[in-house]
């Protein structure tokens, strides 16, 4: 019975339900088994990786990066998500995630992994017939093929179904001929399989086509300059009159922006995962250093204002790698109650991926930020060291950079996230008008304090429900006022994004550790409820802010008046040492050395 | 053939080492365990040989419920099979005991284990369960191979090494070079979790050695710096503060 009302969840439902802390999925739970393939990642690092970083930044030796992949591959790694009848592993996908959240400490190896297991393999997973698994997907499961992904071009990069690139059908009938140009093509300069994105004639839409590299017509430019990542090939590639057998179009023609846009989805959450992994070993590095580098004849690490940072950057991990987790079993839970209803299993996945879209786009952006901000601050605590290209925040710094870009910059993901909210609520999917308008009642009424529930965190659950109502408050204002405009109020959407992001994130966090404590009692270690309020906190000082400019942007006289007076009552929060907390966090970080979670 | 691998469940390299119960007792919390590294070259080295020879490798350990999960990584690595002596590991005597007493019943061909456990490194167990099976026992051996029925080892000595050669059955005590560490594959860990893992209780042994207490080293203190230019000034607190010259 718990688990059908579990497998109920829909997408962005967060906003308007009370989620139990027994409902979600915390690391706390990996099991034995995880925790081993997590550990073999770790090794894989340490081993392969880690002691050649700066031979792989420097692009030398163009062998070297595909030598890791075959590595990664011989042990199985590139098969996790891959059926076990296509030569992978079957794994759930909550356990993929922790397999891209090990491998996002890997910097360039890390894009060149998760460019190869996900943009690279999964189009031919989820959309391919029998016949075009059977041939590619084994191959790409072992490493024996390298995947990469050709959807952007000069002029088409957000906007991905305005691409150039043309596929013609042959006199004969047998090929399409694809024109075009693509670039910034991860894996490009090694890649065997490539999908191409191109228009069919003059379509609407685009259509997907896997292209061997051997079907000839394909050139590529040098590897890219960039600034983060080095050592992952970048090219640019040329498409001309390359003959593309047409049993190789992938699912029907004009389906390849849906493609594009449902395996984005994946990367999406699978990135905020990886940034997790950057971001604890940033951590821990930073840590590392703040214990050894004295200055006024103590290690720095017993500064409070280096305590701050380290509390900060601990306590924004731990919120983040709850909200991604518990996403990732949505998603599991979705998938297996359509297997339930007999869904087939590609698309099973592509469903259950899609109805949690919202959640996938808000890791994206939280989780590739929080890793942003980590490095910044290791570069803070590394001080001058931390500013040298010889020390290790250097490379972390740069190669964070890109995360807020790639798989759809934070800025259109945002977008996505309230457009997709608006759009199920307008679809009938999630009832957004029922509880709006209690808020619009609310608002007028006399604030009720309510009966007292019981039970752990009473009083940051009525915070949290607040917050959703501020929210609720201000997104049905807005629609109300733009309509079907609202769209073209970008400013306003991110805020609104905003807003919903630190919901969700404060929401998991908070759940994780009423979880953690009401499992392990007196034995749950590390200041749990610091970290809890911590977080809270901070979410709810950048909700007030958020929405009080969402407000002034479109509200005038009493209306303005009326919610910026309801946005106060709904973002109040009892005050609480923050100080202290911060120091007992960093205290127990810092005695353990490394991110302590 | 027939190899078996002792690994003992030691606490990772990088933890934090504190003790309890009034300094008798090592506090396992917050304490990551792992194979003892040693051990975890002895492994390796079996599974290249199960590779080359078609030998099967059982691995043993002596421990309590909580070593299961290591257990489970070595026959994740390739492992065929373990056995757990279900009895907390209190001395090498022992440890050698229990692995005799198995050993005995199974007549292995060899018997790999690492040169020492990295948690109280006695570097005797070897030696021990050689003498209580009556045959020979070979440590540090940082190269094994086989040649028919004889091993052929090198052994590390002080400032060289030493080739030696022994017929089976025998025990070797593993250090490095004599395999790299395996990661254990995806097909391993899936593996892993229907391979047998016995538990057997152990057999009675009175060893006569109790523990009194342990004690951690001082904590480091300053340190002077004195520029490359002042050796007088050096020279001059050595003998009069340090007092060492």
């Amino acid at each position: 019975m718990e688990a059908n009302t579990k497998r109920a969840i829909k997408g962005g439902e967060f906003l308007i339900r009370e989620t139990q802390a027994s409902e979600i999925f915390i690391p706390e739970d990996w099991n034995e088994e995880q925790r081993m393939i997590a550990q073999t990642c770790r090794e894989f690092l340490e081993q392969e990786v880690f002691p050649r970083l700066d031979e792989i930044d420097s692009m030398k030796d163009p062998g070297l990066m595909p030598a890791i992949l075959d590595k990664a591959g011989a042990l199985g790694l590139l098969g996790t998500s891959v059926p076990q009848e296509y030569g992978g592993f079957g794994m759930d996908f909550n356990t993929t995630m922790l397999v891209s959240e090990v491998f996002g400490g890997g910097h360039s190896v890390a894009v060149a992994l998760s460019a190869h297991t996900g943009i690279g393999t999964l189009p031919i997973l989820y959309y391919g017939n029998e016949d075009q698994k059977k041939r590619y997907i084994p191959k790409l499961a072992t490493g024996e093929w390298k995947a990469a992904y050709c959807l952007t071009e000069p002029d088409s990069g957000s906007d991905a179904n305005s691409g150039k690139s043309r596929a013609t059908l042959s006199a004969d009938g047998k090929h399409y001929i694809i024109n075009g140009q693509k670039m910034w093509i991860t894996n490009g300069g090694f890649a065997d399989v490539f999908i191409v994105f191109a228009k069919i004639d003059d379509d609407k839409n685009l259509s997907a086509f896997i292209v061997e590299k051997s079907f000839g017509g394909i050139t590529m430019n040098e590897e890219e300059r960039k600034m983060g990542i080095k050592g992952s090939s970048t090219r640019q590639i040329f498409f001309n009159d390359c003959k593309v057998p047409v049993e190789n179009l992938l699912s029907e023609r004009g389906n390849g922006f849906k493609i594009a846009v449902n395996i984005l989805n994946v990367g999406r959450i699978k990135l905020g995962a990886a940034a997790l992994g950057g971001s604890k070993r940033s951590i821990s590095i930073a840590i590392d250093y703040a214990k050894q580098r004295k200055q006024f004849g103590t290690e720095i690490a017993n500064f409070g204002a280096i305590k701050h940072k380290i509390a900060e950057m601990v306590t924004r991990v731990y919120a983040s790698e709850a909200a991604c987790y518990r996403a990732g079993q949505n998603i599991d839970d979705a998938y297996a109650a359509l297997i339930a209803n007999g869904v087939a299993p590609g698309e099973a996945r592509l469903k259950s991926l899609e109805e949690f879209a919202i959640e996938c786009a808000i890791m994206k952006v939280h989780g590739s930020e929080v890793l942003d901000f980590v490095v910044d601050e290791g570069v803070q605590i590394f001080g001058g060291m931390g500013f040298s290209a010889e020390g290790p925040m250097d490379r972390a710094y740069r190669d964070a950079r890109i995360n807020r870009i790639f798989e759809g910059t934070n800025e259109i993901n945002r977008m996505l996230t309230i457009d997709m909210l608006l759009k199920r609520a307008m679809k009938g999917h999630l009832d957004l008008m029922t509880p709006a308008m209690e808020v619009q009642k609310e608002l007028m009424a006399i604030p009720s304090f309510g009966e007292e529930a019981e039970g752990l965190f009473v009083a940051e659950k009525r915070v949290l429900a607040n917050a959703k109502k501020a929210g609720l408050m201000i997104a049905g204002a807005a629609v109300q006022k733009f309509m079907m405009k609202i769209a073209d109020e970008q400013e306003l959407l991110m805020n609104l994004a905003d807003i919903l992001i630190e919901i969700y994130i404060a929401e998991s966090c908070l759940l994780r550790v009423e979880k953690v404590l009401t499992q392990k009692g007196q034995d749950a270690e590390g200041p749990l409820t610091e970290i809890a309020m911590i977080y809270l906190h901070g979410a709810m000082e950048k909700i007030a802010a958020c929405g009080r400019e969402a407000i002034m942007a479109f509200a005038e006289g009493d209306e303005l008046r009326l919610m910026l007076l309801g946005l106060k009552r709904f973002t109040r929060i009892d005050p609480y040492n923050l100080k202290n907390a911060r120091r007992k966090v960093a205290d127990y970080a810092i005695a353990k050395g490394q991110y302590p979670f | 053939m027939k190899i078996l691998v002792c690994i003992s469940h030691v606490p990772d390299t990088t933890s934090r080492i504190a003790f309890t119960d009034n300094n008798t007792k090592f506090d396992t919390k917050g304490v990551q365990f792992i194979i003892g590294p040693y051990d975890d070259y002895a492994l390796a080295r079996a599974i290249e040989l199960k590779e080359s020879t078609g030998a099967t490798v059982t691995v043993l350990n002596v421990g309590l419920a909580e070593t299961e999960p290591t257990i489970r990584k070595a026959l994740a690595i390739g492992a065929d099979d373990a056995i757990r002596v279900n009895a907390e590991p209190v001395d090498s005597f022992f440890v050698a005991a229990q692995i005799a007493a198995q050993a005995k019943a199974e007549s292995y061909d060899l018997i790999l284990m690492g040169r020492e456990s990295i948690d109280y490194n006695s570097g005797v167990v070897h030696a021990l369960v050689g003498t209580m099976l009556n045959i020979p026992a070979v440590s540090p051996v940082m190269k094994l191979d086989l040649d028919g029925n004889t091993v052929k080892m090198v052994r590390e000595i002080e400032g060289g090494t030493e080739q030696v050669e022994a017929a089976m059955p025998l025990i070797a005590g593993c250090q490095e070079p004599i395999a790299e560490w395996k990661i254990p594959n995806m097909r391993g860990i899936m593996s892993a979790r229907t391979k047998p893992l016995k538990v057997v209780p152990p057999v009675a042994v009175e060893s006569g050695v109790k523990l009194q207490r342990f004690e951690l080293p001082p904590p480091k203190g300053a340190v002077k710096l004195i520029p490359p230019d002042k050796v007088e000034e050096l020279v001059h607190l050595l003998k009069t503060e340090a007092k060492v010259l």
